[in-house]
């Protein structure tokens, strides 16, 4: 049934309060923007100054950073609704996007709420009762058994049913604890055992269920949407199955490797899907699909737009945002199924602030240096920009990187290119990691499954012990290093040659490059620390030597017996922007340097090479025992190991107690005088006596503190 | 370097055309050089001059650098490359002081003087060379010291000396201690240039011996490195020996003992490294606004300039390697000044004599340059342009290339003595920087005329094939012959033919000997030969370095008319 557009126009939005941050509320703003639709952003303490932000039209604070009381507190985003006078809520992903009571919340507030009705979110948010309404409306399930018998013979006698292997899992909680691969009969009675136990302890509900395991899955979702008429269409499938942690890095439209047939099928189960539940919106249908069989199973809904919806409008030319705002005023959707086009192929990758060698453990830190691709048919949706913390409070995601190509391949080749384009410094990222999935010739076939990244880990992560490698790598940073050294000083010369050090008091003619020297050439040293992902233990710091030579080039020594040198011309283009020639290679190579705690951070693009090094910029100093004051261990009316103050002032702690045994310059006890600590050390190994005054003693200049003896 | 230059001192044509702006128009002229074949000729002298150079940057030999570097010490090189702001510019003087002088090298004359900036400042560093003759002053040492003072002092620069000495050279003491140009006057100069507001510091690297003990004690401020560093009267064998106490160096006059009991020092390093970070800390806090005297010279400068319009490296096949060669000097002044855009003064009055206003990275100079025998003409207008100089605050250029005045009656009566004289006044009293290049004869008065070295310019430097002398080795033996003759006539004794010619050439040599570059370079009586491409490039730094204090007037002693 399709009905022309007959909303109620005194409720039509044109002011929508997006209810999230980072990059989707970001996305959101820019359709907002585009259809004349003004935008409120909402904002923890944690967010002030954030992209999301400064490019909403209005920006209303709703609480302190931890999420429980910003994003995910319902009653003060509801409320900066109320009072920014927006007519509509878009939820983005995450937070309160799946919340029915959310939904519902916003509806009673007289909001309009830009997603599905409350009742479908709540039917598919719960995954037994989502299955249940799938399997009535003929949608294809994981056969298994989610019945409340759960004697242990009968489940035997369901897994024989289902087939090996079977998965055993609990009913309630997730995040894979308690699931069990069962391969064959005579190991089910001990698994399902152990998960209950399991299940119990870590739920409190032991109830298990029992699901066809499948050995070599593909994670395959499809786009719906659906309108307030009751149209729902689908707009193809996405391809999810490059996952680590269970969650996605690598998605792409459409996916590879399966029949029109195929999809077809795909696109009519999750319309079916959506319809069972009276979805409108946008919304996603998650399949498993066995590579082995080609069989598919409905997973479980979501019930929101996804962080993967770019490859999708990438290949179907609209914009998913567009149409949910639509959807909300009432209008019908805009195109049928048949008039939705399927055009080339998207992936987008998930640029994370993450620590791969750490098993992906999220990772904090500064933006010190961001610069993102750019070219036609790549989309970067980012919500930071230089500068920027990424903090703990939220997720670590930086940005997503979204390309288009004709075809797979020709999209391969521009993920690819920008990849390695895709610059952050100032803390880890997945770039690197994400560069070598997309390099791995079985992604490169399509061959995609959900155990893509273990497959073949050992192509996706460093060997430190394969030496062919390790050789490698050190050779490519030692070639970078001296890259680095010759653009380095070569930025200086640009600097100094404009602003001499002394001002306009010296001619810059002292500062020309290359340095003037009689009869010799200038030489510098450089000791770059580089950071080596195959964390050898052997020393990394590479000790270069420089000489600049009379034409402006670089000869850079990186050993020290002079036996590697290579020959370098760097050129200053702008920025960060270098032109560099190496051993008759030239290449554009991008520098970007901060100092942050006496280190130069220093990092290197060059073609698909990314490298880290750090330079000091102080001395290691050892101790300064000498130039510290050291107490008179000896004075004529005291005897040997006495220690008296050495100013007068308040002791202001007491570290250690009479009869204890102290090592030399070990603190004892700390005064404070002209609002300054100072800390009294023993001024020799021993035991402390006499140590007779206390906290908040004022004590005069030379007075006796205490005594080291030996014994 | 050299090798890779040799297409360009072969191919290079040393002709040119100037190109004269009027309101827009332009018309050129033309400057001729005799080019040709002397590129071969002064490669050979630079690749011999090269030679010379490499070795003395090797310092006292592999051992003794050895030594050094265990005792984690750097050359005096690296020294004053770790006190300099990073990537600038190093002006190193004397380089082959002591060239041949003794009969054990001596490189460098033991000590490493030259001009470099420190956080935006320019400063004298003087940094002995432990590993020659562990560091001691030999009379050419104490000479290179006094120089590099005296250039400070001139320019005001601040000075930072890296000691590292076991003081005078106790064989030699005759020739070091007592005179008035000796090592006391070492000491002198500091007390003298600190009364000036000139900073004076020390940065204790290494011993500092008995006389040597006073440079970082009077100096302003100064740094010692724990271990390596060490400041006393009398080491630790004459203290056993006067007293019978027995004490370590590092007990008798260490850092710890300085920084901490003494006072002699004001800085404590844990290393060396350290002491240099604290030495460059020294020079960012010196506060020198303010003091009129010190306030530098930099007055109408250009911060935009441009190249020559000919390679400088051509001036390598410029210069003839046989002086009676004449070449015109434009085609050098050409390849050293700004857009090689020189404007004449006087061009057609006393020719033999070049002088004009050009600028040089930007900043304002009036070149003086030879063509030939300075006639009365040439005299006077040297004078002329000189006093306009000094009254513009013109920094002046000498380019001297000079077989002397004209002799002969018509000259003597037409008073070329005292043409000469108005122009050796204007020389020695001219207040302004003076640069002096010899680029290659300076004989006789020429020198003088030319501000040589007994005319103070600021700086003097030399090109290799550069012959210095009171005349020429050949006139000299046809004068000197002469005389032994009639010596010998009166004695009875008819010299033959071959005495004769024996007799000339052993005056010739003798004259070639002495009149050689390195010679002079040898004994200080030039701050340094040069490769003649990097002239440009010294004379804009010796002009910076200069102009680090304002000018001063000049006023004129009686000309006589």
């Amino acid at each position: 049934v399709r009905t022309r557009s007959f909303s109620d126009h005194r409720r039509r939005i044109h002011k929508i309060l997006v209810a999230n941050r980072g990059e989707i509320a970001c996305r959101i703003a820019r359709t907002a923007r585009r259809l004349g639709i003004q935008t409120v952003a909402v904002y923890s303490d944690a967010d002030r100054d954030s992209l999301h932000v400064a490019s909403a039209d209005q920006a209303l604070r709703i609480g302190p950073p931890p999420p429980r009381l910003s994003y995910l507190n319902a009653a003060s985003i509801v409320d900066a609704a109320v009072r920014s006078g927006s007519q509509a809520v878009h939820p983005g992903y995450g937070f309160l996007s799946e919340s029915a009571d959310f939904a519902k919340l916003c509806e009673d507030s007289g909001l309009t709420f830009i997603g599905p009705p409350a009742s479908a979110i709540r039917d598919m948010g719960d995954k037994s009762a989502s299955k249940r309404i799938m399997g009535a409306a003929g949608v294809p399930l994981v056969p298994g058994y989610h019945g409340d018998d759960q004697d242990i013979e009968r489940m035997k006698l369901e897994a024989d049913k289902v087939g090996y292997p079977v998965l055993i899992k609990p009913t309630h909680g997730g995040g894979g604890k308690g699931m069990r691969i069962v391969r064959s009969p005579d190991e089910f009675v001990e698994s399902f055992l152990a998960a209950q136990r399991e299940a119990a302890t870590s739920f409190g509900v032991n109830t298990i269920l029992l699901e066809k395991y499948i050995t070599r899955p593909r994670h395959i979702e499809v786009q719906i949407f659906g309108d307030k008429h009751g149209n729902v269409l689908h707009l193809y499938e996405r391809d999810c199955s490059v996952q680590r942690r269970h969650q996605k890095i690598i998605e792409e439209a459409p996916a590879p490797n399966i029949s029109t047939e195929f999809r077809e099928h795909l696109g009519q189960a999750a319309v079916s899907a959506a319809k069972a539940v009276n979805y409108h919106n946008a919304g996603t249908v998650e399949f498993i699909v066995d590579t082995v069989s080609d069989e598919f199973y409905f997973m479980e809904m979501n019930t929101r737009l996804q962080v993967e919806h770019p490859v999708t409008e990438m290949i179907v030319g609209q914009d998913l945002v567009e149409w949910q705002i639509r959807v909300a005023n009432g209008e019908a959707l805009p195109l049928s199924q048949s008039q939705i086009p399927l055009s080339g192929h998207a992936f987008e990758a998930r640029i994370y602030a993450e620590n791969v060698q750490k098993g992906f453990l999220p990772a904090t830190g500064v933006l010190h240096h961001y610069h993102v691709p750019v070219s036609s048919a790549v989309r970067v949706e980012t919500g930071v920009k230089q500068g920027d913390t990424v903090s703990m409070h939220y997720d670590p995601m930086i940005a997503k990187l979204v390309v288009w190509g004709e075809n797979r391949a020709a999209a391969l080749v521009k993920l690819k290119d920008s990849l390695s384009k895709f610059q952050v410094a100032g803390l880890p990222t997945n770039v690197n990691f994400l560069l070598k999935l997309a390099n791995h010739g079985a992604f490169a076939n399509g061959n995609v499954e959900t155990h893509f990244i273990d497959n073949y880990k050992e192509d996706l992560f460093v060997d430190p012990n394969n030496s062919v490698s390790v050789k490698e790598a050190y050779e490519a940073a030692r070639l970078d290093a001296s890259i680095v050294a010759a653009c380095l000083i070569e930025k200086e010369h640009f600097t100094l040659a404009r602003t001499p050090p002394g001002g306009s008091s010296l001619l810059p003619l002292w500062y020309s490059s290359p340095p003037f020297r009689v009869h010799h050439q200038a030489k510098r040293k450089m000791e770059l620390e580089w950071d080596n992902e195959y964390g050898s233990d052997n020393s990394n710091i590479m000790k270069l030597t420089i000489t600049y030579q009379p034409d402006g080039r670089y000869l850079i020594e990186t050993e020290e017996n002079g036996s590697h040198v290579i020959d370098v011309k760097a050129t200053y283009v702008k920025d960060h922007c270098f032109r560099v020639e190496a051993g008759g290679v030239i290449n554009d190579v991008n520098v970007s340097v901060y100092s942050k705690d006496q280190i130069r951070h220093i990092h290197i693009w060059q073609g698909s090479f990314h490298h880290y090094f750090r330079e000091k910029l102080g001395l290691d100093l050892s101790e300064d025992e000498e130039s510290q004051y050291k107490p008179k261990v000896e004075s004529s009316a005291n005897p040997r190991g006495t220690v008296v103050a050495p100013m007068a002032g308040l002791v202001v702690k007491v570290l250690v107690e009479n009869k204890t045994r102290v090592e030399e310059g070990q603190p004892v006890l700390v005064l404070e005088a002209m609002k300054m600590e100072h800390v009294v050390k023993a001024p020799s190994s021993g035991y402390v006596h006499c140590l007779k005054v206390t906290v908040g003693e004022q004590v005069s200049d030379g007075s006796v503190l205490f005594r080291v003896k030996v014994s | 370097g050299l090798i890779g230059r040799k297409a360009n001192i072969l191919g290079g044509s040393a002709r040119g055309r100037r190109w004269l702006r009027l309101g827009g128009a332009a018309t050129t002229t033309t400057t001729t050089a005799s080019s040709s074949n002397n590129g071969g000729a002064m490669e050979e002298l630079l690749v011999q001059l090269q030679s010379h150079v490499q070795k003395v940057l090797a310092g006292g030999g592999s051992e003794a650098v050895k030594r050094n570097r265990s005792r984690n010490k750097f050359l005096p090189r690296e020294r004053i490359d770790r006190l300099l702001d990073p990537g600038s510019s190093f002006l190193e003087l004397s380089q082959l002081a002591g060239h041949d002088l003794y009969e054990e090298p001596l490189p460098s004359g033991g000590v490493v003087t030259g001009i470099g900036p420190v956080h935006g400042r320019l400063c004298m560093f003087v940094a002995n060379d432990p590993t020659v003759k562990g560091g001691t002053y030999y009379p050419i040492t104490v000479k290179k010291h006094l120089r590099a003072q005296e250039i400070a002092a001139q320019c005001k620069l601040p000075c930072v000396y890296l000691v590292d000495s076991g003081g005078a050279f106790l064989p030699k003491q005759a020739d070091v201690f007592p005179d008035r140009e000796n090592f006391g006057r070492i000491f002198y100069n500091q007390a003298v240039m600190s009364s000036q507001g000139i900073p004076q510091i020390a940065l204790v690297l290494g011993s500092c011996t008995a006389g040597g003990a006073y440079i970082p004690a009077m100096a302003d401020e100064s740094v010692m490195v724990k271990g390596n560093g060490t400041i006393f009267l009398a080491g630790p064998p004459l203290v056993k020996a006067a007293t019978g106490e027995e004490v370590s160096a590092e007990d008798l006059g260490g850092a710890t003992v300085h920084c901490k009991t003494s006072g002699v020092s004001d800085y404590f390093a844990q290393d060396e490294l350290h002491g240099l970070a604290l030495g460059r800390n020294i020079i960012k806090n010196l506060h020198m606004a303010g003091k009129d005297v010190l306030a530098n010279g930099l007055q109408n400068i250009n911060s935009e300039y441009k190249e020559p319009l000919y390679d400088v490296n051509e001036l390598r096949s410029i210069a003839p390697t046989d002086l009676k060669q004449q070449f015109d000097i434009r085609s050098v002044i050409d390849r050293i000044v700004d857009g090689s855009e020189f404007d004449e003064f006087k061009k057609l009055y006393g020719t033999t004599l070049v002088t004009g206003f050009a600028r040089i990275f930007g900043q304002p100079v009036g070149i003086i340059g030879n063509n030939g025998i300075l006639f009365n003409e040439s005299a006077l207008k040297g004078a002329h342009f000189i006093e306009l100089c000094t009254q513009r605050n013109i920094p002046l250029v000498f380019l001297q290339n000079i077989t002397g005045f004209m002799v002969g009656s018509r000259s003597e009566a037409n008073g070329i003595a005292k043409s000469g004289a108005k122009m050796v006044m204007a020389v020695s009293c001219a207040k302004v920087p003076k640069v002096t290049i010899i680029v290659g004869g300076s004989f006789g008065a020429g020198n003088y005329a030319m501000c040589g070295r007994a005319y103070s310019p600021n700086f003097l430097f030399l090109w290799p094939n550069a012959r210095i002398s009171v005349m020429g080795g050949a006139q000299a033996a046809d004068v000197l012959v002469q005389i032994e003759k009639g010596n010998k006539k009166r004695q009875g004794i008819q010299l033959s033919k071959e005495e004769e010619e024996n007799f000339k050439t052993k005056v010739v040599e003798a004259y070639e000997r002495e009149g050689n570059p390195y010679y002079s370079t040898a004994r200080l009586w030039d701050d340094g030969i040069i490769d003649p491409a990097d002239t440009r490039r010294v004379i804009g730094l010796c002009i910076s370095a200069s102009l680090n204090r304002a000018i001063e007037n000049t006023e004129y002693g009686v000309f006589r008319m």
